[in-house]
Parts: structure tokens; sequence; C-alpha cells
């Protein structure tokens, strides 16, 4: 790893992104590259690396290959250190294809998640070398581990 | 002033056309809301479909109060801007949302003293009527527990996984 790790930190809108942005801290030292899907997001990240990829959810098919297709590009022009995601479809993506260009992946979900971890989260399990949750009573054993909250 | 929002995804109108009606009703001018697009429009209160992030946080340092959809953005916004906060969960049983999460975030974080949850329209009613009552919280800081960053942190440090 080179001495300032790059990072590929992706997430859809909304609570996703703002939930990422909440995790800035951790990058200190990283340079950090935020994927997310508005444009309108950019002024939120300072002086930091910042680019726009289409958004999906899992039930449009078409988009969701659009957004594959675009994770695929960025991931490989990158070659990211680590990819870290708090969600959701596009994140599932990127933390799951992270292997295939030699980055570790962290998943860190949703803090909405309060009951039981998303779809993307519990699949995100798989792939992830780092798997997250924000509620405590939700981390076990062989599932995911607790660190904190975003609050 | 009294600041509505159902977030940057979908119109939660349920929530947005009992606002509008109980504002009517108590002549209320002093209520925004951010309705997302496509959203049924107000007839009595200020509306917009969507703000940008620098006019939402000028909104929320504006608003005395804040009534949203239980969506985390939202929440982390308003809590961060130490605003009282009344949300109503989207429910997936009458279209608004794809799955229950909402409920259950509702449901967790009012345990958490983080928010005062309303499950019904007759729970929201109640809440609009006595909006004056709700007490300011303590303000979040703006970044996550330090416990959670410090671990991703020396994950990301880490050489070998």
């Amino acid at each position: 790893m080179s001495a300032r790790p790059k990072i590929l930190a992706l997430s859809s809108g909304g609570g996703h992104w703002v939930q990422m942005l909440r995790l800035r801290p951790a990058f200190e030292g990283c340079d950090v590259l935020f994927a997310t899907v508005k444009p309108g997001y950019q002024s939120q990240v300072g002086d930091a690396r910042f680019t726009v990829i289409p958004d999906a959810n899992r039930w449009n098919k078409f988009a969701l290959l659009k957004t594959a297709a675009a994770i695929i590009g960025l991931l490989l022009r990158e070659r990211p250190d680590v990819v870290i995601s708090t969600g959701a479809a596009p994140g599932f993506f990127a933390v799951s294809l992270a292997k295939f260009v030699g980055a570790r992946s962290i998943w860190v979900d949703s803090i909405a998640n309060a009951e039981e971890l998303s779809m993307s989260g519990k699949k995100a399990g798989a792939h992830a070398s780092l798997w997250l949750t924000q509620w405590e009573h939700l981390s076990t054993e062989k599932g995911p581990r607790h660190f904190g909250s975003v609050l | 002033m009294i600041l509505v929002t159902v977030g940057t995804d979908l119109p939660f109108d349920r929530m947005v056309k009992l606002i509008d009606a109980w504002a009517k009703e108590h002549s209320r001018s002093d209520v925004f809301a951010q309705i997302g697009e496509g959203a049924w429009t107000p007839e009595h209160i200020e509306s917009a479909p969507f703000l940008s992030p620098e006019d939402f946080a000028a909104k929320c340092a504006e608003a005395d109060v804040i009534v949203a959809h239980a969506g985390m953005g939202t929440i982390l916004s308003a809590l961060h801007a130490g605003k009282p906060l009344v949300v109503m969960p989207r429910r997936a049983s009458l279209g608004e949302q794809r799955n229950e999460h909402q409920l259950a975030t509702a449901k967790h974080m009012e345990e958490k003293g983080k928010v005062t949850a309303a499950f019904t329209e007759d729970d929201l009613l109640h809440q609009l009527n006595h909006i004056a009552d709700l007490k300011p919280r303590e303000p979040i800081g703006p970044h996550a527990s330090k416990s959670l960053t410090d671990g991703i942190h020396d994950f990301i440090f880490k050489i070998t996984g």
C-alpha cells in the first residue's frame, strides 16, 4: 500500500450520503475519491475529489446494469486500496467488486436498519473485508461487527 | 418556523396533506415544506420540491421545529442543528417505501431519545397541536462516534487484512 492509502468512498444519496460524510475523520491521511449520485453534493466535500455515478436500486435492472458498468470503470481507473460504502445497491456493487482490483472493502450498514440489516447489507457480508452494523444488538460472532454509529 | 421535509427521494403526500390542512385550520403562515419531485402541491403552506444541501441547512438553522419522514439523512441533519424533531415513518404497506425500515428507525431513534415519533395520522396531529411544547435537543457533533471512525481508520492502515 502506498504511503497515503487511496480510498473510494461510494454511496447513494440522502441518508446514505449524510452518513458517509460523518465518517470523514476515518479517512485522515488518505487520498479519498467520493462517488455518489447527485452532482449537488460536491460542495460538501471541500477539496476532496468527487465523481458522480448513475443511481439505481434493486427494482430497476437496467439502471442497475448502468450503475455496475460505471463502478467497474471507476475501480479499474482508480485502483483504490480500500473501497468503503454506507449503501445502498451501488455501494453493494462497489464493495463486492473491490477484490477484483485487489482492494479491501468496508461495508457500513445504514443506521436506518435498526431491526435487521438491509438486503444489500446482508449480501455484502460475503464480500466485505470489514462488515459493520451500527446497532450493537445486530452484531453477531459470525455476522457484522459493531464499532459505533454515525451518531 | 416549522420546517417540513420528506427527504430527497420520494414524495410523502399523506404527511404533507395532513400538515397543509392543519396549517390552514390554525392559520399558520410560518410553515415551509420540502415535498419531493412530483409531489402533490400544498395549497396553504409554502413548498419546494427539492433544496440544495446549503439551502436545506439554512432552513434547518432557521426552523424552530422540524417535522419529517423517518429518513436518516433528515434525522442526522435535524440533530446536527439541535432542533426538536417529529418523524412520521413512511409505510411500505401504503406504497410509501419499499420496506418498513422507517418504522424501525422511528422506534429505535425514539428509544434513544433523539426524535419524537408519530406512527399514525392521529399521533402527528397531536404533536402538531402541541408543537410549541417540544424542547430543543443537545446538538450532535459533525462526525460519527470516535470508536467507529477510529476502527475504520485502523482497518484502512492495517497492511494485512
